[in-house]
């Protein structure tokens, strides 16, 4: 049994790794750029022949969500990744997925679109996730790591998440997170739950009807509105909830901080170094990093809007957490947007000159 | 000897399976899923495999089998139920796992999933309902309609140039390696139904020993849908149906491996 270890690796290799060691029992994904490496390190690490893991390189990302689904529906801990296009395709399943309330882990690691777009890193896929993505009045729990070491506890925080809510979690990562290497300390092995571990813990699971119960239907089918009314409204008190009590994010320099700028993943990790260059400079910035893009951190940059002078939402993409932050601040003072588009990752100084060009 | 008399325990030949519960069924007179699904818990109630059997319900007139049938379901989505299956057999081998789907489930929005599962040997039964039409959104052309044959979308018949041909996805199912069992049944005639037991629970029991995956088609009757009486329907079924689809084993790996 592996032991907590230091290694280094890509943020890819992180997640299928942490995969095997949080003990989960099912992967199935369609490989894409930038990800391919969480599927390709499975199969080379071949947990099947340790812990049981199964491992399925399934004909197209629609199967793939799919096959999510039925693992889920089971109670099995299953999960799967791809990027951008990919996770469209998986839209689909998704809803599925929180229309009948089941836990699993999606992994999206972003890259630039519309359409085809790049292999290059981009966040462009904010609103798809937290806004919507498939059909209906659902939510996605939101993690969006900012590193490597990130990259593999996010596995762990996503599946005790998703069990805790009977909802499904996305880690969205962007294309940075997902190839670099850094150093990160991997979990010791932990077991995957026996059969009868799991029939225990999901009694709701389709596992095989026996003698004490009646038959398990995992489905997000109800035709008579009422009924469907009724669903809708328990899935918004569990949202409401997981908005009072889920909300993560990490604050840097925001003490003395007369402006703040909001980034999440790797716009985090370059704005941190932008900051150290503009407090040389005398402007005093600080950060939030919304670790949860949904439940978003509305009350704290709310509380901060009282007392800074503005906020810069740095994003890869053309404004789109912008507009949460926006809704937090709710015009109290100025809330811009500084992003690159199509792949291209900016340098500090982009965010330096930003800062001054609107606020100083 | 009066009615009375004759209706008592000793003189019972035959009774509703324990799994086929009371709900009433949606499906119109005529329609095929009635006696499918009969046999569908007939054979799961004779083979003991209550508790270890898992269902995988499609889009289709057949969504709601779960209300019909006392076992564990998925519902999945349109086409994807042998997706969903893969992952379940595969996560829970000691697991009877099956997928019940009409043929736009099956041969068209999902022939991808289907093809794949099948080829992949997964050890998994799927049962194909083939009525050449969608029922459940009121008669449209399906992959399977025959040529010439009227429904919402071909009102005035199917044309190859506009709608290509009928798809014959069992033929291409018995030339995949990974597929066990193959063959096509229906359910029109007393002797017809037995045959169709038979051949579930040579599927089922084929996804049990892990002996590859099962394609069990049933060329069913939609008089709803193909605007007939029940017996016209049978008729037209055996007439017109038969002829395209013709009626037996495919392909059976156990009696290959006997020869």
């Amino acid at each position: 049994m592996a032991k907590e270890e230091v290694v280094l690796m890509k943020g890819n290799e992180a997640i299928a790794h942490a995969a095997i060691r949080y003990g989960v029992d099912g992967y199935f994904g369609y490989p894409i750029t930038p990800q391919s490496e969480v599927l390709e390190t499975l199969t080379e690490i071949q947990p099947w022949n340790t812990t049981g893991m199964v491992v399925l390189q399934a004909e197209s990302e629609v199967a793939a969500i799919n096959m999510v689904y039925g693992g889920a529906g089971t109670g099995k801990k299953v999960m799967t990744s791809s990027s951008s296009p990919g996770i469209s395709l998986k839209q689909e399943g998704i809803s599925y997925i929180a229309g009948a309330e089941l836990p699993c882990l999606i992994v999206n690691v972003m890259r630039g679109g519309p359409g085809l777009g790049t292999i290059q890193p981009s966040q462009a896929d904010y609103f798809q996730t937290v806004k919507g993505g498939g059909h209906g009045d659902y939510r996605l729990i939101t993690l969006a790591p900012a590193s490597v070491q990130e990259m593999a506890d996010f596995v762990g925080l996503g599946f005790e998440l998703a069990f805790k809510y009977r909802n499904p979690v996305m880690m969205l990562a962007d294309g940075v997170v997902g190839q670099m290497m850094e150093k990160l300390v991997l979990p010791a092995q932990q077991e995957r739950l026996t059969d009868e571990e799991v029939v225990a813990r999901c009694p709701w699971a389709s596992t095989g009807k026996t003698k004490d119960r009646k038959p398990n239907i995992i489905t997000s089918l109800e035709l008579q509105p009422n009924i469907m009314e009724q669903k809708n409204i328990s899935f918004q008190e569990k949202y409401k909830i997981i908005e009072q009590a889920e909300v993560r994010y990490e604050e840097l320099f925001c003490e003395d901080a007369e402006l703040i700028i909001v980034a999440f993943g790797a716009m985090a990790r370059i704005s941190q170094k932008a900051i150290e260059m503009a407090r040389e400079e005398g402007i005093k910035v600080g950060l939030i990093r919304p670790i949860t893009l949904w439940p978003f951190p509305t009350q704290i940059i709310s509380d901060y809007a009282n007392k800074v002078k503005g906020f810069l939402s740095v994003e890869l993409n053309a404004g789109q957490m912008v507009e949460d932050v926006r809704l937090a601040v709710n015009g109290r003072v100025k809330v811009e947007h500084f992003g690159r588009l199509g792949g291209i990752v900016p340098d500090p100084d982009e965010i330096v000159e930003a800062l001054k060009e609107h606020f100083i | 000897m009066d009615i009375i008399d004759i209706i008592k325990p000793e003189n019972l030949v035959y009774k509703k399976p324990d799994l086929l519960n009371d709900n009433d069924m949606h499906y119109c007179p005529g329609c095929s899923h009635g006696v499918v699904h009969k046999l569908v818990a007939e054979v799961i109630d004779e083979m003991g495999l209550t508790d270890k059997a898992v269902g995988i319900s499609p889009v289709g007139c057949a969504v709601f089998i779960y209300n019909y049938i006392d076992i564990d379901w998925q519902e999945a989505a349109h086409g994807r139920a042998p997706a969903l299956a893969s992952a379940i057999k595969r996560l829970w081998p000691s697991r009877l796992v099956f997928t019940y789907q009409g043929d736009g489930d099956l041969a068209c929005i999902g022939t991808a999933e289907t093809i794949h599962a099948l080829n992949r040997g997964e050890n998994i039964t799927i049962i194909f309902i083939n009525n050449a039409i969608y029922g459940m959104t009121g008669g449209q052309m399906a992959p399977t309609t025959l040529m010439g044959m009227a429904t919402a979308t071909c009102p005035t018949g199917r044309q190859v140039e506009l709608h290509g041909y009928p798809l014959k996805m069992t033929e291409i199912a018995a030339q995949l390696e990974g597929t066990a069992y193959v063959t096509r049944q229906s359910v029109h005639t007393v002797g017809a139904i037995r045959k169709a037991k038979r051949a579930i629970k040579k599927a089922f029991e084929n996804s049990m020993n892990g002996a590859g995956s099962n394609l069990v088609e049933i060329v069913s009757t939609c008089s709803a849908g193909w605007k007939m009486t029940p017996v016209e329907a049978n008729k037209w079924m055996v007439e017109n149906m038969f002829p395209y689809y013709p009626l037996g084993d495919l392909k059976d790996k156990s009696k290959e491996l006997n020869k």
